[in-house]
């Protein structure tokens, strides 16, 4: 294994990701600022005016714009990227999906922050939880260091021609984006060697010619035309067949870049933490897992067999990792940033228990929605969940289903 | 009437594997446009209107006619016409 010599840098997260941004050697960005991710884009805009990047950077008059543009400029082959938080990415909404179903492998960071209303420009994970079903890989990030270490893996992953399917890397508002930490970067490089550039494969054209997929007027091809009930089925379901593929290829991305790093993040779609022998865990995503990682410890340190599984990778969702995780677990709790009102609890609660009601394990499952607006959850709290799960774990019963934690009565 | 093939068979994002001239839209027609050649001063409008571009010109006789195989008879060359040399009849 050759280690590389890593500089350490005090970067935000934004500076992370745009720092990540200009290693990866992306042809075109085209943005549009929405705090709290302004500042990747600024930093990028800075590294383009003083020559540090030889990309296209695109202001465009709107989110809706940003990604048509990150989208067509992926269709002629081109490596892209954009950034977007709240109301910007709901604007992308149809773009979204245009953007998975022309299999255009656009890498996104989103920010993640409440929408309105009422206006909050702070953490919460409605915005990307809104997209779930849009067909983009989805990651998120515990801290910068993970945010700038995924965004350089997120290009390998969807431009791989076994995949193609745009990918968005998430970090919490404030808690991520804007408190500095020391991140440790690879020398150009590398990076540039790691991500490689694009790999266009092959596809039959209307002329009968083997051609690259990509738009070109050398080979003309048509990408995503009227596409009725005789045929948008079957790409629909390609596009679930090239979801399924990636769980194994943000694996091999993930093992890969830990040769070059040394770093890892579980086996790159979860990351148990202390899970092993646990009885009772916690499963969140996001900056709250280290505050979880931290309270775990305290409690392992009174002898409470407490654990913690944070989902890395949310899209696709990694069904039998979960299930495997969770195999020794008699009571969880699934922590959800965002709700979905008037449903039964939040998005990740749902979908936990969904996968367990075929499993062999019936472990006893709350669902905790918590941090809307950027409101902190801090250890106290975290603490309270795991209180919860003990008395579940003695009871076998389960009161509640669904609480609210952290909000005023 | 073109093979329907199954997912793991068509190209993906809808690209398209045959060219659309083998998509035969001349059947979608109700009315169908038919040129009175004499009334004709061969202005060309109907050429320049038509969506498909399924009015040919033919330069050799110096006339124009119909595409019946792509004609959906939408009814805009009839529309266009000042001479009114072109009728919608039921086909």
């Amino acid at each position: 294994m050759v280690k590389i010599q890593q500089q350490v840098l005090a970067l935000t997260g934004d500076e992370a990701v745009a720092y990540a941004v200009k290693q990866s050697e992306v042809d075109v960005v085209a943005a549009y600022p929405i705090t709290p991710q302004t500042i990747i884009v600024e930093r990028f805009s800075e590294y383009v005016y003083n020559g540090e990047v030889d990309t296209e950077f695109v202001c465009t008059e709107s989110e809706h714009s940003a990604l048509t543009a990150c989208l067509t400029a992926a269709a002629t082959g081109a490596r892209t990227f954009t950034a977007s938080a709240s109301a910007g990415l709901a604007l992308m909404h149809e773009i979204l999906y245009v953007t998975s179903g022309c299999r255009a492998p656009v890498v996104m960071t989103i920010v993640n922050r409440a929408l309105s209303a009422p206006i909050n420009i702070h953490c919460d994970h409605t915005d990307s939880m809104v997209e779930r079903d849009a067909c983009w890989i989805q990651f998120y990030a515990e801290n910068s260091q993970e945010a700038y270490d995924s965004v350089i893996q997120a290009f390998r992953i969807a431009e791989n021609p076994d995949i193609l399917l745009p990918t968005m890397v998430m970090l919490d508002a404030f808690f991520i984006s804007h408190t500095l930490e020391s991140v440790k970067v690879f020398p150009d490089e590398v990076v540039r060697k790691f991500v490689g550039t694009r790999r266009i494969p092959m596809v039959r054209s209307h002329e009968g010619k083997l051609v690259p997929f990509k738009l070109d007027p050398e080979n003309p091809i048509t990408m995503g035309p009227f596409d009725i009930y005789d045929y948008y089925f079957e790409h629909k379901r390609q596009q679930e067949e090239a979801m399924q593929r990636a769980l194994q290829i943000i694996k091999q991305v993930h093992d890969e870049y830990e040769k070059i790093s040394g770093r890892r993040y579980g086996n790159g779609l979860i990351e148990p933490y202390r899970l092993e022998d646990a009885e009772i865990a916690i499963i969140c995503i996001g900056s709250a897992a280290g505050t979880t990682k931290t309270v775990v410890d305290q409690l392992r340190a009174q002898g409470t067999k407490a654990g913690l599984l944070r989902l890395r990778v949310y899209r696709p969702l990694p069904v039998q990792d979960i299930i495997n995780a969770l195999k020794n677990v008699k009571a969880i709790a699934v922590m959800d940033r965002s709700h979905s009102f008037g449903a039964h609890g939040g998005p990740i609660f749902h979908e936990i228990r969904h996968i367990l009601y075929d499993a062999p394990i019936h472990p006893k499952i709350v669902g905790y929605i918590y941090g809307l607006g950027g409101r902190d959850m801090p250890e106290n709290l975290i603490h309270q969940i795991y209180n919860d799960l003990e008395k579940i774990l003695e009871t076998k019963r389960v009161e509640k289903p669904v609480h609210f934690i952290g909000v005023r009565e | 009437m073109i093979k329907q093939r199954g997912w793991k068979e068509v190209p993906t994002a809808g690209v398209c594997w045959v060219p659309a001239t083998e998509y035969i839209t001349g059947d979608w027609r109700t009315f169908k446009p038919k040129l009175e050649q004499a009334k004709c001063n061969k202005c060309l409008m109907c050429y320049i209107y038509c969506p498909d571009g399924a009015v040919e010109w033919r330069p050799e006789v110096g006339e124009i006619e119909f595409n019946y195989k792509y004609c959906k008879g939408c009814g805009i060359c009839a529309n266009e016409c000042r001479q009114e040399a072109i009728k919608m009849v039921l086909e």
